[in-house]
């Protein structure tokens, strides 16, 4: 049996594709080599770090541990797929306005836990957006503005905080 | 070394009995899959061994929850997300509910099944000390039929088990006579996620007329594979809950258990905790139900 020969098929970003690869080829790799979606970042490739993070079936998934043969038929949303006709996804508005990405690596990672959280949750407390990121790790920001970022997508307030705080005062 | 994903044959074969007749074809040379959070871990580190997977991803037979009147079963294939989201795991086994939650993020629970965190077999095992102490059995099963053994005589050594190479692990079944028990259970870990546990402990007790009557410890990180803590259990049994049970209890435990120096703690630190995790437990019991 051939190891490189299967043509494996899923949805992805609403487009239907099909990738002929080495079954056990991550997830991950064929996302950026086989189709070109460099928006998903590898951190640690062992699960840990979520900068790989996408949406599988409904669910979020570390793409870097998910045999490519086990996407097959699935529907799978990446960091691309969050803008819809060039607006931007509330969660992304959030983040640049917020302060939520710095130096940008655990961006999308970031964008797609925080995407679950808020497809099933729409109003989460801190608690629970601490919980729903616990997978993601920042080494930039300390955290706490991408917290405040997806607090702000949950409300749709995009007001940079330092315009909060000068209206504060 | 990176893994090189051409060096490993996968098949996805789809269905409960297709698997099992692959591997009844040829036993011990297909490695069965999951949701890959550790093999995929192994692979990305260029030491997974087994050069033939065969995923168990998707297959309903495997991926279901159904409560019954004394017991509920819970397929292998059944993710700690699945546990989660169910109210009555939640109502019915709060301490397996909680266990589905340390198991690394969102996004590792979404993949991790049941079956795959009790096959792999670690020491450190997020849902194991809870299935001791709920007493669990699990369901094997082969193309030669099915068995259910105490999940307590599951594992057998580090990383090794009962199942023989043409068996799969189908399913858990979690006996609901628990309701009137004492429950416990604590991971210590670095932090709150994606901490691999130093110690974690899991108990479930009767108390009746002051003294115990029916009690089960067992706990993760502290030997070779999670296991209850049979010599606690055997100072406790039968006495009243005081100070000198939990003096007797304290030192049988420290004679009990056998925890390594490793990367994320020290033997000794591994053992002191476990003591206090125990000494907690039994403060809460005797709060509960003060000795007469």
């Amino acid at each position: 049996m051939s190891n490189c020969g299967s043509s494996i098929r899923f949805t992805i970003n609403g487009r239907q594709c099909v990738v002929q690869t080495p079954p056990m080829k991550r997830l991950l790799d064929v996302l950026r080599e086989d189709l070109h979606l460099t928006g998903t970042k590898e951190g640690c490739g062992e699960g840990e770090c979520g900068s790989c993070s996408v949406r599988m079936n409904g669910e979020l998934v570390n793409s870097c541990l998910v045999p490519v043969l086990q996407a097959e038929g699935a529907t799978i949303q990446t960091v691309e797929g969050l803008a819809v006709d060039g607006r931007l996804h509330p969660l992304q508005q959030a983040f640049l306005h917020r302060g939520g990405a710095q130096c940008g690596i655990c961006t999308p990672g970031m964008l797609m836990a925080g995407a679950q959280l808020l497809s099933i949750n729409p109003h989460p407390t801190m608690g629970e957006i601490r919980e729903g990121l616990a997978g993601n790790l920042c080494r930039c920001t300390g955290f706490m503005r991408i917290f405040e970022s997806v607090m702000a997508a949950a409300a749709q307030d995009y007001a940079p905080s330092t315009a909060r705080a000068a209206d504060a005062r | 070394m990176r893994g090189n994903a051409e060096a490993h044959e996968m098949v996805a074969p789809g269905s409960l009995a297709a698997v099992l007749k692959l591997l009844a074809d040829a036993p011990g040379e297909w490695t069965p899959i999951a949701g890959g959070t550790e093999l995929m871990v192994a692979h990305a580190a260029g030491r997974l061994a087994p050069q033939k997977l065969v995923s168990l991803w998707g297959i309903p037979e495997l991926r279901f929850i159904k409560t019954g009147t004394e017991s509920i079963s819970i397929g292998a294939g059944a993710t700690f997300r699945d546990l989660r989201a169910r109210a009555d795991i939640a109502a019915e086994l709060p301490l397996l509910a909680k266990a589905a939650g340390w198991i690394g993020s969102i996004a590792n629970q979404s993949r991790a099944t049941v079956g795959g965190n009790l096959v792999n077999g670690s020491p450190a095992a997020d849902s194991s000390p809870a299935l001791l102490a709920y007493d669990a059995e699990i369901e094997l099963i082969s193309t030669r039929g099915s068995r259910r053994i105490s999940y307590s005589s599951f594992h057998t050594g580090y990383k090794r088990n009962v199942l023989a190479p043409d068996e799969l692990l189908f399913a858990v079944h979690m006996p609901l006579r628990f309701a009137r028990h004492r429950k416990y259970l604590r991971k210590v870990g670095t932090r709150r996620a994606m901490a691999i546990s130093k110690v974690a402990m899991a108990a479930t007790a009767l108390v009746e007329d002051g003294v115990i009557g029916e009690i089960r410890v067992a706990a993760a990180s502290l030997a070779a594979f999670p296991a209850r803590l049979c010599q606690v259990e055997s100072a406790l049994l039968g006495q009243p809950i005081d100070a000198r049970t939990m003096e007797i209890a304290r030192r049988a435990l420290l004679a009990e258990v056998k925890p390594i120096d490793d990367i994320r703690s020290t033997a000794e630190y591994r053992k002191r905790v476990a003591a206090n995790l125990l000494e907690e437990f039994l403060n809460e019991l005797r709060a509960e139900a003060p000795a007469k």
